[in-house]
């Protein structure tokens, strides 16, 4: 049941209003966030993978496509890019993550997309929270394809990488403590978090390790990339003060709590923030994200390494993706998505409305008019007010 | 010297007074501008443009698919206003807007200025932008009209004539105050000693006006919940919306984030429905509410309408303003002026014939390639014949449009609008501007020292709209 309309003001005033947030404003917030977080994972992703090659010397183009599919295939692309290029190669690879408008996952993508959002909430974040996006919107926007070559592959990306940096230096030093920074910190750790099960899923890919392979060259230097692309290289080393062992590096990636890039720091900062966010408002019974996330969060505290890998890492990280995906449901569905007004539905309550207000020369009619009203409303007020928000 | 080969020709100048002679308030303008090369000169014009990209001052361009974005062109030299002449101007401004609201009061009341038969009826009943459904619907403290954007322009002895009324939503505040900050860090040393009076208050006495008319029925001990409503970040003006928006501390709203239920006005928030009590709205009346006025309007909320009629929300500006400064009322403001503040007006109407007047008519189509031809009800230059430039057959098409409606059309005498020195990518050259003042309406009437003026880029064009080629100046009213 639908509560009746006249029910609403009492419980709308409870709020300061310095808090007030449209749920389309957290929307916005939380998109922005998690797009730069994307294109700053992405740009260090190619980055690492390109430097990497250059340690193999000459491939041949299968080796070549071996090496660059896992990482189209990492972000759900690979049908996109097999029908825009013939050869998955350097050029073609980086080209397509980085400045194809056609890959909604492409840098030039993710910027825009990022800028986009920013733009509808202009009026809500500081001048230098949209200068940093606006000047990477347009730098990404000039750039072509033979620059990127011309001037070097890295300078791009590393351009990339400090837009991002920036961004969040200045997100830190400019913005209120207030709800929208909660949305903001809590897009940027659950992309992050994903980001980061995806990049070890891909050397899953990579690697089907024969015994002769483990600690060979090859693998070495794929687990270094693996650690240099999320940023964690001299990380791990602080920490363990040896050499790059495969095992540890997952046990770094997902289980360190103190690596700000690691799945269980991202976590732990994911439910510090749904916790914030949902201590606002009383979410809808049994959809409270924050009990369901803590539970997620106290097994990644148990866990070992050694037990992960038996049970098999891919199927574990799929695991933590569908967790890390169903907080960030449960936060859109119930405070940053309002489900559309049905337009016409609207319309036609207004109209019948106005009718009945001309029609009502007595007062004394006015109760059973109010009735009639009432019932024809339900459809539109539902829809629109009804605490139990309509999937999308 | 960068002003040495300027030529103010036959205009009023508004630096020069004759060739090599500035007038007296532009004379340290000129001196700092004279110390320059045109080198460095074009080295900071450069340098304002690149900021405006980067903060994002810029506007959608429509017809282009990609939605380019452009900035709007900014030229450096400021436009400079002495104190006394100020004075007259914002006096007459006052005084016009007074008596607009007095007008629209009386029109949607009781129309006593009809009655008296200083306008016929029919003018005004038969506009396109008088709201019938509004009449007898009082808005509260009786203003209509909070925020007005007349356009002024200087004839060729440098007389300031109002050219149009801007009453519905007048856009452009955001570039007054964005050229100024542009100007401020471009060439601090022209403000050194100039003793230019600030305008970035506009936004705070914006909200004031805002919160002054909140609904007669808001009992909060709180302030009233304003917000902007903006038609999204399609809109060409959307900058501006939100440039504003973040200045006042309000929130920008569209039609899908609101909704009216017991004719009270909400907007969905995360912690669920808020009342909104004032509405500034960047919307045209048509596309505010779809269950009144257009149905195909995706904009709008629908049951706005009913909302401000219980006077549960104020819309500033009001619905149903636009009757004013349709171009036919325009030609009765004098009247207007006399009519209900006893007053002679302080700032003269460009003088204007009536189509629909048959003497009127007749002189306007025995003269159609001397005069300026207007449709009553457009905006942005648009549907409009500037007769001495014009070729046959745009004279022979609106000779038609104008038999086949006269009510539609006015004309104007030309105006030799006044220039202004402009760079134009090596030396200055004289281009035409107008000005376009920002006047508010709350507690009392105020005027905010500067404006936008607006200069036509293209050598020659009398047009300063920014669709059409048009381009901006810092605005100075000087403190004496």
């Amino acid at each position: 049941m639908s509560p009746p309309p006249s029910s609403l003001p009492e419980e709308t005033h409870c709020r300061p209003k310095s808090s007030v947030m449209l749920a389309r404003v957290a929307g916005s917030l939380y998109w922005m966030s998690r797009y730069l977080e994307r294109a700053e994972n992405q740009a260090r992703l190619i980055d690492v993978n390109l430097n990497l090659l250059l340690d193999f010397g000459h491939l041949s183009s299968s080796q070549l496509k071996d090496h660059w599919l896992p990482i189209v295939r990492s972000s759900g692309d690979e049908e996109l890019f097999a029908r825009l290029y013939q050869n998955a190669d350097n050029r073609s690879v980086t080209e397509f993550m980085s400045l194809c408008r056609d890959n909604p996952n492409s840098l030039i993508s993710c910027i825009s997309a990022a800028r986009e959002n920013a733009r509808q909430v202009r009026d809500q974040i500081s001048s230098e929270m949209w200068e940093v996006l606006n000047e990477a919107h347009h730098f990404i926007q000039r750039s072509r394809p033979q620059d990127l070559w011309h001037q070097g592959a890295s300078a791009f990306y590393e351009r990339i990488k400090r837009y991002s940096h920036l961004f969040q230096g200045i997100t830190v030093s400019t913005f209120s403590r207030n709800e929208g920074f909660e949305f903001i910190q809590f897009g940027k750790y659950l992309e992050r978090a994903d980001q980061i099960t995806r990049l070890l899923d891909m050397k899953y890919h990579i690697l089907l390790p024969t015994a002769a392979e483990v600690g060979g060259a090859l693998d070495s230097a794929q687990w270094h990339a693996i650690l240099r692309s999320a940023s964690a290289l001299e990380a791990y080393r602080r920490a363990y003060v040896s050499e790059v062992h495969y095992l540890k590096v997952i046990e770094f990636l997902l289980f360190d709590p103190h690596f700000p890039r690691g799945l269980r720091f991202c976590c732990q900062e994911m439910a510090h923030f749904i916790g914030l966010i949902e201590q606002h408002h009383c979410p809808p019974e049994g959809h409270s994200a924050s009990r369901r996330f803590a539970g997620f969060c106290a097994r990644l505290e148990r866990e070992h390494v050694r037990a992960v890998v038996q049970r098999g890492l891919h199927e574990y990280l799929d695991e933590a993706q569908l967790e890390i995906a169903e907080a960030g449901n449960l936060l859109y569905q119930n405070y940053m998505y309002h489900p559309a007004v049905d337009l016409n539905a609207e319309i036609r309550f207004h109209q019948q409305q106005e009718q009945q207000q001309q029609s009502e020369p007595q007062q004394q009619s006015e109760p059973l008019q109010r009735q009639t009203a009432d019932s024809t409303v339900t459809e539109a007020t539902s829809k629109a007010l009804d605490p139990d928000r309509n999937p999308r | 010297m960068l002003f040495d080969s300027y030529q103010p020709e036959n205009f009023h100048d508004e630096m020069f007074q004759s060739r090599g002679c500035p007038r007296p308030h532009y004379q340290a303008v000129m001196d700092a501008i004279n110390g320059l090369q045109g080198s460095e000169f074009q080295q900071r014009q450069t340098a304002v443009e690149a900021a405006f990209m980067r903060s994002g001052v810029t506007f959608t361009v429509y017809s282009d698919s990609q939605g380019t974005e452009r900035i709007f062109p900014f030229d450096c030299v400021p436009r400079v206003i002495p104190a006394l002449e100020w004075q007259r101007v914002e006096r007459g401004l006052v005084q016009r807007l007074n008596a607009l609201n007095l007008f629209l009061h009386d029109l949607y009341h009781d129309q006593r200025i009809l009655k008296d038969r200083v306008i016929a009826p029919a003018y005004l009943l038969g506009a396109k932008h008088f709201r019938r459904e509004f009449m007898h619907s009082s808005v509260p403290r009786d203003i209509y009209v909070h925020i007005c954007g007349s356009d002024l322009i200087r004839d060729r002895s440098g007389n300031y004539l109002v050219l149009e009324d801007n009453l519905r939503c007048p856009s452009g505040a955001s570039y007054m105050l964005e050229n100024r900050s542009a100007l401020k860090r471009s060439f601090p040393e022209l403000f050194e000693r100039a003793g230019v009076r600030p305008v970035d208050h506009y936004p705070s006495e914006l909200l004031k006006v805002l919160q002054h008319c909140a609904p007669a029925q808001f009992r909060g001990d709180d302030a009233p919940q304003a917000v902007l409503l903006t038609p999204g970040v399609l809109n060409s003006a959307y900058f501006e919306h939100a440039f504003l928006a973040r200045q006042m501390g309000i929130p920008i709203v569209e039609g899908r984030d609101l909704l009216v239920r017991d004719q009270k006005v909400y907007m969905r928030t995360t912690a669920g429905p808020l009342q909104v009590d004032v509405i500034y709205r960047r919307i045209d009346d048509d596309f505010l509410d779809p269950s009144v006025f257009r149905p195909d309007s995706m904009l709008g909320v629908p049951g706005l309408v009913q909302a401000v009629r219980a006077g549960h929300v104020t819309l500033a500006n009001s619905i149903g303003t636009g009757v004013a400064d349709d171009k036919v009322v325009y030609y009765f403001v004098p009247k207007i002026i006399s009519y209900y503040l006893g007053e002679e007006p302080i700032l003269p109407n460009v003088e204007t014939f009536l189509a629909s007047e048959p003497t009127d008519c007749s002189f306007i189509l025995e003269n159609l390639d001397k005069l300026v031809v207007k449709a009553a009800n457009e905006a942005g230059g648009y549907g409009m014949l500037m007769g001495p430039w014009a070729s046959r057959a745009e004279i022979e098409q609106f000779r038609r449009l104008i038999e086949a409606n006269p009510r539609n059309y006015i004309a104007q005498h030309p105006v030799s609008l006044s220039r202004h020195p402009t760079w134009c990518g090596e030396q200055f050259e004289g281009r035409h501007i107008d000005l376009r003042p920002y006047i508010l309406c709350g507690e009392k009437v105020t005027v905010t020292p500067g404006g936008l003026t607006r200069v036509a880029l293209r050598k020659g064009s009398l047009v300063v709209n920014s669709s059409q080629g048009g381009g901006s100046k810092d605005t100075w009213v000087l403190q004496s």
